[in-house]
């Protein structure tokens, strides 16, 4: 048994201890969890150490299910895009446990949060080690369950609550989506394994299923298409893509390192990594490509529009994050795999380092999360001023810090890859410039300016313990050097020749793998974007802190419709909620009530009239006993005789 | 020589008369001596038919259903004599507890 079989395991042995001894081990329940999932770290990186090496690890634990030509085994499969993903979740996930120490110290649900995040590592490093679909499946399911079990932390506060169960119904509708391509991808392959998917796909090409079959109708569909697209829901789903994104802002209810580890640097990531897993079967359909390309493009500049007007600064970086997945889509959908996932390494590092900068903030103000009443507070936290600093220019994309990097490898993909490719690079660089003003609208806000901070709020005022400004320095460091290993230059770019033997560039990504001079003339487009973004907030949440008020009013109505996130939530309430609601209110007044209770409760009735008739037999007398013994008798030998 | 139609219904007779006398007399004693009698009813036909076919396994027979008889007798005094202690009577119609 090699070592890769602990990595998921040592995080599944802290859940355990902890869930089931909390309640003995309580505040000490960081003893077990973190260096169980530092451990974990010590062998992600040997392992990608040895896959470096060009090994390939693969561990088959046992058969899950062989039942006919249904053959599923849990098996652990370390190739370069799993060894990548594995640096990424168990990095952030030991950092982000440290960070809950101080974090979450003296919280009465301690324990029970070191149990969930720590079966949340596990799940997610089993999801990316998975060998096959069930695997990926039920792991996907899992990490979605501590997703829901996590926001709602705080289970007496209502709106937790509500946010927990609407993002586990949101996902759910991913799911089933996901769940129904697992399917069809069985039936067409007749396997559910990577590998024997991968070599059986070429061969349906082309391969239609008739959608209406079972009405006798005629309605042919790719079949290679529906199960890319089918999977792709799913993907939707997790990544909070449009028009499934709606559940990651109110997600941001749950714990502060929730967001940075599940809502920012690994669950959300799951999509986007499903897509960049599965990419020989996406190569094959250009209309599934078309797809994620649009959806992700689409969502990138869609929630940048909103995160400007937010006032919830975790809001804020929530959608950030969405905007940000958009972008690895896009990079996806365009074949440009490689860069997706560099941009989703990175991305990781320095959404974590903001989330958890706004935890600290927030940790700080006793609560509070209205940038509106923050300000000023650069001189009083300057190590979490500083790290945050660092992660706002890693995610405008400034050089030479990390998202520069795989931001504009997106883009230059987007670019060079000829037809549509000019419109998404377009769309990426409106996001670019967005993406720097309500950033940089964030850092002036919180640190800047004067302190609109409450009274009682600054007398608390402190910098936050080391244990939390520790993450936030390593994930600063982080932040800024990740974005080395993809250099655009000739020779610099270790990552793309790192994830190739995995990830088969598109060929319209293919002819782009180049650098030349439009390359770096781009760049330089692009950074002027995020450039101009910044003095943009500069501007206006510095120098002049009225502008912004008199631009809402002159452009109300913009104004609104991003300050309202679009309508969505209120669209999909109207569309989707009330008449749900109001469906089920029917059936359990109609149906429920009246046909099913009354069902079970007529039946009850009858057996009572019924009971209540015989009951009179039973007098008590003895001799009417006799005498029904007697007639019964006769009964029986009379019917013996003259039958 | 008596035919064997006059003890059988002989037999007829006191079953019946022991019959209506379990299912119309209120006294407990009676009853049981009603009991007796359906019992003995079935012992002269044990007897007739032995005589008739000339097989001794009916005499045997009732022999058994008379030990029966007694054994029921003194367990059925027992109980009415318990009954009697605790209600002070032995009219069945007062002792009509087990019901609804």
């Amino acid at each position: 048994m090699s070592s890769i079989v602990l990595i998921p395991l040592l995080p599944l042995v802290a859940f355990l201890v902890t869930g089931l001894f909390g309640r003995w081990i309580g505040p000490r329940a960081h003893w077990v969890a973190v260096p169980a999932v530092a451990g974990s770290w010590v062998l992600s990186v040997a392992a990608f150490l040895e896959v470096a090496g060009g090994a390939t690890l693969h561990e088959t634990l046992y058969r899950w299910i062989g039942s006919g030509s249904l053959n599923v085994d849990i098996a652990l499969h370390v190739d370069q895009l799993t060894a990548v993903m594995l640096l990424l979740v168990t990095t952030v996930s030991a950092l982000v446990h440290l960070y809950t120490v101080g974090y979450l110290h003296g919280d009465k649900g301690y324990a029970r949060f070191f149990a969930y995040i720590a079966l949340f590592t596990f799940s997610m490093l089993m999801l990316v080690m998975a060998d096959n679909f069930l695997q990926l499946y039920v792991f996907w399911e899992a990490v979605g369950l501590c997703s829901y079990l996590l926001i709602a932390h705080w289970y007496e506060k209502k709106s937790a609550c509500d946010a927990a169960t609407k993002a586990f119904v949101v996902n759910r509708i991913g799911d089933f989506g996901f769940g129904l391509g697992i399917l069809l991808a069985f039936v067409t392959f007749g396997s559910l394994d990577y590998q024997a998917v991968f070599s059986a796909a070429p061969d349906h090409v082309g391969q239609t299923i008739n959608l209406l079959g079972w009405a006798g109708g005629e309605w042919p569909v790719d079949v290679i298409t529906l199960i890319a697209l089918l999977l792709f829901v799913g993907a939707v789903g997790k990544s909070a893509q449009l028009p499934l994104h709606t559940w990651l802002p109110d997600a941001m209810e749950g714990p502060t390192p929730i967001s940075a580890l599940i809502h920012a640097a690994t669950m959300v990531t799951a999509g986007v990594f499903l897509v960049a897993r599965l990419n020989p079967l996406f190569n094959l359909s250009p209309v599934a490509m078309d797809v994620v390309a649009w959806t992700g493009g689409v969502t990138a500049i869609f929630a940048a529009t909103i995160a400007l007007t937010q006032n919830d600064i975790k809001r804020i970086v929530a959608y950030s994050t969405v905007s940000q997945l958009g972008y690895m889509m896009m990079a996806c959908g365009l074949g440009a795999y490689a860069a997706g996932i560099f941009h989703l390494l990175t991305h990781g590092a320095f959404k974590a380092l903001l989330f958890l900068g706004c935890g600290s903030v927030i940790h700080a103000l006793s609560g509070e999360q209205d940038l509106r009443r923050m300000g000023g507070l650069k001189s009083a936290m300057p190590i979490t001023y500083w790290t945050f600093l660092a992660g706002a220019i890693a995610l405008a994309g400034i050089p030479p810090f990390a998202g520069f990097f795989s931001k504009d490898e997106i883009l230059w993909k987007a670019f060079s890859s000829g037809g549509t490719g000019v419109l998404f690079w377009a769309l990426g660089l409106v996001t670019a410039f967005l993406t720097a003003f309500y950033i940089f609208r964030l850092v002036f806000s919180v640190f800047h300016g004067r302190s609109r901070v409450s009274k009682e709020a600054a007398h608390h005022l402190h910098e936050s313990p080391a244990v939390i400004t520790i993450p936030l320095v390593a994930l600063a460091i982080l932040s800024l050097t990740v974005g080395w290993v993809g250099i655009p230059a000739e020779g610099m770019n270790a990552i793309d020749p790192f994830l190739a033997p995995v990830l088969q560039a598109h060929e319209a990504a293919e002819h782009a793998a180049g650098h030349s001079g439009v390359e770096y003339a781009l760049m330089l487009v692009s950074v002027a974007a995020a450039a101009c973004g910044i003095a943009l907030a500069y501007a206006f949440y510095v120098v002049s802190p009225g502008l912004p008020q008199r631009l809402a009013s002159v452009a109300g109505a913009l104004y609104r419709v991003s300050f309202n996130k679009w309508y969505v939530d209120e669209i999909y309430d109207a569309v989707f909620v009330r008449p749900t609601v109001a469906l089920a209110r029917a059936l359990w007044r109609g149906v429920d009530v009246a046909i099913i209770d009354g069902a079970v409760n007529g039946v009850g009735r009858v057996t009572q009239a019924w009971a209540a008739l015989l009951r009179l037999m039973q007098s008590g007398q003895l001799q009417h006993y006799a005498l029904f013994m007697a007639l019964g008798a006769v009964l029986v030998v009379g019917i013996y005789f003259f039958r | 020589m008596v035919p064997l139609s006059y003890y059988l219904t002989l037999g007829a007779v006191l079953f019946v008369i022991g019959v209506v006398g379990v299912l119309i007399r209120k006294n407990i004693i009676i009853i049981l001596l009603s009991i007796e009698l359906m019992l003995n009813a079935a012992n002269i036909n044990f007897v007739a038919f032995s005589h008739y076919l000339q097989d001794i396994t009916g005499q045997v027979f009732v022999f058994f259903v008379m030990t029966v008889a007694a054994a029921e007798v003194a367990i059925g005094l027992a109980i009415i004599i318990a009954l009697y202690r605790n209600r002070s009577t032995i009219n069945v119609e007062d002792i009509s507890l087990m019901k609804w």
